[in-house]
Order: structure tokens, then sequence, then C-alpha cells
């Protein structure tokens, strides 16, 4: 048996953390590229989301390696992704590829079930403390790249020569990589935080502009799908903050909210309740209440990322303009799928840069004056 | 102060028409060029200077400002001091000519936006994102097919009596819909007319969803120059809609703006403008691209070469290209198409 698994980010340097600890087998598939896109995009039905057609190019392209077995998360609640797994196996069987598609998600509610699916995958010999003991070691692996991650998104806009950010990022992932104790976390978290600190001292200019990216959560921690956002929000001195994090999500979904994660998702809803007080399916309410929490944080502005047809997401984007107008927050959607360019997504991040930092900017109109006076 | 023969140069390089505007001393439109980019930007770019060139031999630009979707190409053949995207240049531009504007409608050949001014600042905006139907490419299409030229378009629609109503959510559908409607009879006018109204609803519900549409309204982009789509905005909205002089060349106007506006923020001493010189158009440019093999994602960099010299590179999502390195020596290591 050979596990592989979709990419999401760098949700690939957790997951082969907890396989490999367990010593399964695993084939990590290759960076998700164009290629990828291409493949996945030719066996996807077309109104599928953008996700489901990265998921399936990767398959392809593990197959390659000699995976054999798949691992994805199942899903309860109203968002497609709870049906991916069972669509995958179905369009991968058609397609002639022989994989065993393993969901984890508690087949009708049971428990039991479940157990069994994670034994399957973990084999007979690990026990039950080794499995729990890796799993913990993957969560904490996790919380470690998400700290780098904030670290680097406050690093961009603030390191003077423009690769610097990414050349320690990427440094920072591959020490998270070969780390198998706390230890080895802790240092390279650590050592990235010493390197920004170094390299910021000689900035001087001003403080950059905030920017809350809220959304889907795939579309939002996989730089391919969303074409950069982050980095090329970066790259235009603005200082990112992110709405959900890969191990929040795994505090609140695998460890049922025992574990927070780096950023904890459960204030979300109460923030969301005056605007959206039901569970819309997927992370609409975290949207909504993210968008809420970074603007009271006084965000300058805010961006809601969705993958083209999503549900949840639409909901959400119908309430953001009430948000936008209680606390007079710019906010902008973008909506990526495989037609997406770089260059519009670009204009448009570029045009609200330049909106955010005219506002900062902007000197006191008569009419400004006479307002703070009628207050 | 400006002298006599002293410019600055706004070029707006879309993915119809590449305009370019002249902004003489007195801040005025000294000259307004409007050409079909037709596929070709860096010919019509050169083909621009050239007439610009023809016009005022005296002239001296001492400021450029690029936008539009090739704003980066046009930056690296002039030599910009400012590169800006589309929206700001047309905010710009639009609060110079007329201030206190607090809506600007602009449809342009392939795309069209909506941008909400308050007291001179952008606080919000749109962009159609991935439906062309309430742009000019398909006013252009549907003149063609009905044989009229489409500066006739307009004043025809604003002729009409009583005007169809079309389907307008999709080109497709407008186009067997508008069909439709001839076949039943319907006068020339009327359905031009139909037509205007169905883009002016596509657009308001498309682009102008959730928008706080406020007068003062200006229209602008190359259809402002269509008066049935004017018309239709005004009922649709119910409010007088300003079309500026320069509207189909506000992004360049705008582009201009900002170069002024950066130039002499450098305080005092005017900064000399990173102008290539005019003759630029002498020279030959070649565009060529090649496939990096650096990683997975294997970008596509396109590489703007001057005599055999490389003048800009982009396209790569890592920046190892576009910053500047990986220069020369390690092109051999992609293939090169």
């Amino acid at each position: 048996m050979k596990v592989t698994f979709p990419h999401m980010g760098n949700a690939w340097i957790v997951i082969q953390a907890l396989f490999e600890t367990l010593n399964v087998d695993v084939a990590v598939p290759p960076p998700t590229s164009k290629g990828t896109l291409n493949l996945g995009t030719k066996l996807a039905p077309e109104s599928s989301c953008l996700p489901l057609k990265i998921n399936l190019g990767n398959y392809i392209e593990a197959a390659a390696k000699g995976a054999d077995t798949i691992a994805i998360t199942g899903g309860i609640g109203p968002c497609r992704f709870g049906y991916y797994g069972e669509v995958e196996r179905q369009i991968l069987r058609d397609a002639g590829y022989s994989y065993e598609v393993v969901i984890l998600e508690p087949p009708d509610g049971s428990l039991w079930g479940l157990a069994k699916r994670i034994r399957y995958l973990a084999g007979r010999h690990n026990s039950w403390t080794k499995i729990l003991k890796a799993m913990r070691f993957a969560y904490r692996k996790s919380v470690a790249l998400d700290e780098v991650e904030d670290m680097i998104h406050a690093a961009r806009p603030r390191l003077l020569e423009p690769l610097a950010a990414e050349k320690l990022y990427s440094k920072a992932k591959q020490h998270l990589i070969e780390a198998s104790e706390d230890k080895g976390l802790e240092e390279a978290v650590f050592r990235v935080q010493q390197s920004i600190k170094e390299g910021q001292a000689a900035f001087r200019g001003e403080k950059p502009l905030r920017v809350g990216v809220v959304g889907e959560i795939y579309t939002i921690l996989d730089p391919f799908s969303s074409l950069d956002v982050e980095q090329q929000l970066g790259n235009l001195g603005v200082e990112v903050n992110r709405s959900i994090y890969l191990s929040s999500w795994v505090g609140q979904h695998v460890f049922q909210g025992l574990a927070q994660g780096y950023r904890p998702l459960r204030d979300y809803p109460r923030l969301a309740k005056p605007y959206l007080p039901h569970f819309v399916g997927g992370h609409g309410q975290e949207t909504v209440g993210a968008a809420v929490q970074f603007a009271r944080e006084g965000a300058d502005g805010i961006i809601q990322l969705l993958p083209l047809g999503c549900m949840p997401e639409i909901v959400a984007s119908s309430v953001l303009p009430r948000i936008q107008a209680d606390y007079r927050i710019p906010i902008m959607t973008l909506t990526v799928d495989e037609h997406s360019g770089r260059a519009g997504v670009q204009t448009r991040l570029e045009a609200f840069v330049d909106l955010l930092e005219r506002r900062r900017n902007r000197t006191l109109t008569r009419e400004d004056v006479l307002n703070v006076a009628r207050e | 102060m400006l002298l006599g023969n002293e410019y600055y140069l706004g070029v707006d390089v879309g993915s119809v028409s590449t305009n370019l505007v002249l902004l003489d001393y007195e801040e005025q439109v000294a000259e307004a060029l409007y050409l079909r980019t037709m596929g070709r930007p860096m010919q019509t770019i050169k083909e621009g200077l050239k007439q610009l060139r023809a016009k005022f031999p005296q002239a001296r630009i001492i400021g450029v400002g690029t936008t539009g979707s090739a704003r980066q190409l046009a930056a690296t053949l002039l030599g910009a001091d400012v590169v800006k995207n589309e929206i700001t240049a047309h905010a710009v531009a639009a609060s110079r000519v007329h201030p206190g504007v607090q809506t600007i409608l602009e449809i342009g050949g392939q795309d069209s936006k909506i941008i909400c001014l308050r007291d001179g600042v952008v606080v919000d905006f749109a962009m159609n994102t991935v439906c062309a139907a309430g742009t000019g490419s398909f006013l252009d299409q549907q003149a063609g097919r009905l044989g009229i030229p489409i500066e006739q378009f307009g004043p025809l629609a604003i002729e009409a009596q009583h005007p169809v109503r079309i389907a307008g959510r999709c080109s497709v559908f407008a186009e067997s819909d508008m069909i439709h409607k001839q076949q039943l009879g319907h006068s020339l006018e009327d359905i031009l007319a139909g037509l205007c109204q169905a883009m002016v609803r596509n657009y308001l519900n498309n682009v102008g969803k959730n928008k706080d549409i406020r007068g003062p309204i200006l229209f602008q982009g190359g259809v402002a120059a269509n008066p049935g789509i004017r018309k239709a905005f005004e009922e649709e909205l119910g409010q007088e809609i300003i079309i500026p002089k320069h509207f189909a060349v506000m992004g360049a106007l705008g582009a201009a703006y900002l170069a002024q506006e950066k130039l002499a923020r450098a305080q005092g001493e005017r900064t000399a403008s990173r102008f290539r010189g005019l003759q630029v158009v002498d020279t030959e440019f070649q565009a060529s691209s090649f496939d990096c093999s650096g990683c997975a994602n294997h970008c596509e960099v396109v590489e703007i070469l001057q005599d055999q010299t490389i003048l800009a590179r982009w396209g790569d999502r890592c920046g190892k290209w576009s910053s500047g390195k990986g220069e020369q020596g390690s092109v051999s290591e992609v293939n090169v198409r």
C-alpha cells in the first residue's frame, strides 16, 4: 500500500509527517502546477468547483509515483466537499485508475467505522497510542507552519529585498519538513523569527497597510488556487492577515475543538450572528465572522476569496456589503476558477491597494471637519 | 512651470484600443490619439508615437505614465515613470476633469467597470469578471450583423419609439432573442434601443451589483460615444449622465496626470523622466517567451529585447526572472522556444 492525498497549500508537510511517523509508505503528489490542473479539468465535470479539479490532477500525478490508496477527509453538511471522496472514487475508476479511496469521516455517524478506516491506513503494526501520538506531533507541526506563515505575511512588506521573504519562507519550510521532534519545530520557528528581525531592522517606512483575507478554506490555504494572492499583496506592501489556518481547521474538525490551532475559529459564528445567524455550510459563517473581527481590529481592507460556484461563500458574499457599510471598511470579493488569469487578479489587487492607500493618505476635507463637528 | 513645448505623456494599452494623450503646461489635452491595438501592442505604441512626433516635432516629453492591460509592456518600451492599473487611472482622470464626481461608469472594448468615489477618493469598484456580455465588442458585433456602422448605432437607437425588450443576460441569448424580434417585424431603431437597454440592465446587474450609484455620474470608455447607451443609463438610473470631453481616452489621461503628480511630488527640482525619448519609434524591439523549467510551475516567461539586450522579463511566479536574477547565462538551461 502506498498512500497519497490531495494538496492544499502546506498541508502536505503535515500529512507526510503523520504517515511517516507511522511508517506508512506515502507518495506526496508533485506540487500543483498548470499541468495538474489540466489533467484534473479533463476528468472533472465542468461545473464542479476548482478544488475537485486540482484534487483529481494530484491523484493522477501521484499514481505515476506508485500511489494506490487515497486518504481524504470527508465532511458532513451542505458543502460539496462532503461528497468529494465518493465522486473522486467514481471518476478515477471510470478513467481507469485502480485507486483505493479511504474517506476519513464517520460513515452514517459511526465512530467505530471511522476508527476502522484509520486502522486500515495505519496498519496493524501501530498501536492506538502511537497513532494518537503521531497525530499530536503532526498537529504541532501544522501550528509551527502556521506561525511561520503568519510571520512571513508580516515580513513581506517590511523586508527591503523583494525575494528575501520568499527565501526565508522556503528555508523555514525545509527545516520544518525535516524536523522529527518538537525541538526541531521550535528551532525552525525561532530561526525565521530572528532572520526577520534582523532583516527588517533597516525598515523605516510607514506602517504597512493591513488586509484581512477571508473565504473558502481551500482557496485561501492554497496559493496555486488563489494565484498567490497573499504573496502578491505582500509585494504591493501589504501585511496580510488570514481568517483560517490549517491547524485551526485540524483542531476544530479532527480534535473536535479540544485543540484550537494557531488561529481559533470558535469566535467566528458568534461574531457572524448579527449578519448570518445560521450555519450555511462550508465556512460561510466563518467568513462573515472573520470579516467582522478584522473590521473591529482596524484592518484597512478585507478580501474574500472563493472558487466559482461555492454556495456557502456566495451566501457570505451577499452579506459582506452590510459589514462594509456598518464598519466603513472596503471589502472586495475575488472569484477564482481554472479560467482565472493572473493579470486580472493583479489589476484588481493593485486597484484595491491603491484605494486603501489613497483612503489612508487623504487629507481632511471641509466636509470631514464639519462632520466631526456635528458628531 | 512647464514650458510651451513640454508635455506629459499618458499611454493606455488595452485589449481593443491603444490611447495616447499629451498633457500640456496648462494641464490641457494637447493631443489625444485613439488607435486600434489589433493584437499588436508594440507596433501600435510605436505607431502612436510616430503620429505624435509628426505633429509635435518640437515636443519634449518630461514624464510618462502607462496603464491598461499591457501597461507593463508599454512601460518597458517607453521608460515610464508611473505604471498604474486602469481603475486608478480612470478615477484620477475623472476626478481631475470633474471634481466632485461620485460614480464612474466605464465600458470599454472587452471590459467594463464601475468606480465609486467619495470626496475624490475611490471607495469601491468592480470589474466584469466572467462575462463580456455588456461590453463594446458585443455592440460592435451586433452592429456588424445588422449591417450598420457602429457610429450610427446610437443615433439610430435614440430615434426609437417603442424599444423592444431583449434578454440581456448573455450575449449569445441576446443575439438569438434579437433575431427573433427582427423576425416579428420590429423596426431597426426599436431593436437597437432594446439592445442598449438590455446592455445597461446587464451592466447594472453584474458590474453595478451592490454599488451605491450616486450623482454626479460620469460615463467614459469607448462605448460612451453611443448616445443610445447614455439614454438607457439615464432612464434606468433616473439621473443625468455626464460624458467627459475626452471620454474615450480617460485611462491615458489619468496616466498622464499620475505621471505629473509623481514628478511634481518630488518637490522643487523636477526629477528627470525615465522616458527613453521619441527615437523609441526607430528602435527595434523583439518579444520572445520560454518555459522556465526551474520548478513544477513551468511559468511562461516573456522577455522584451532591444538589440539583443534584455529590457525586461515577466510572467514568472517566483520572481527569479523578473527581478533580474538568472541573467543571460542561465537562459541556456531552459528550453528556448
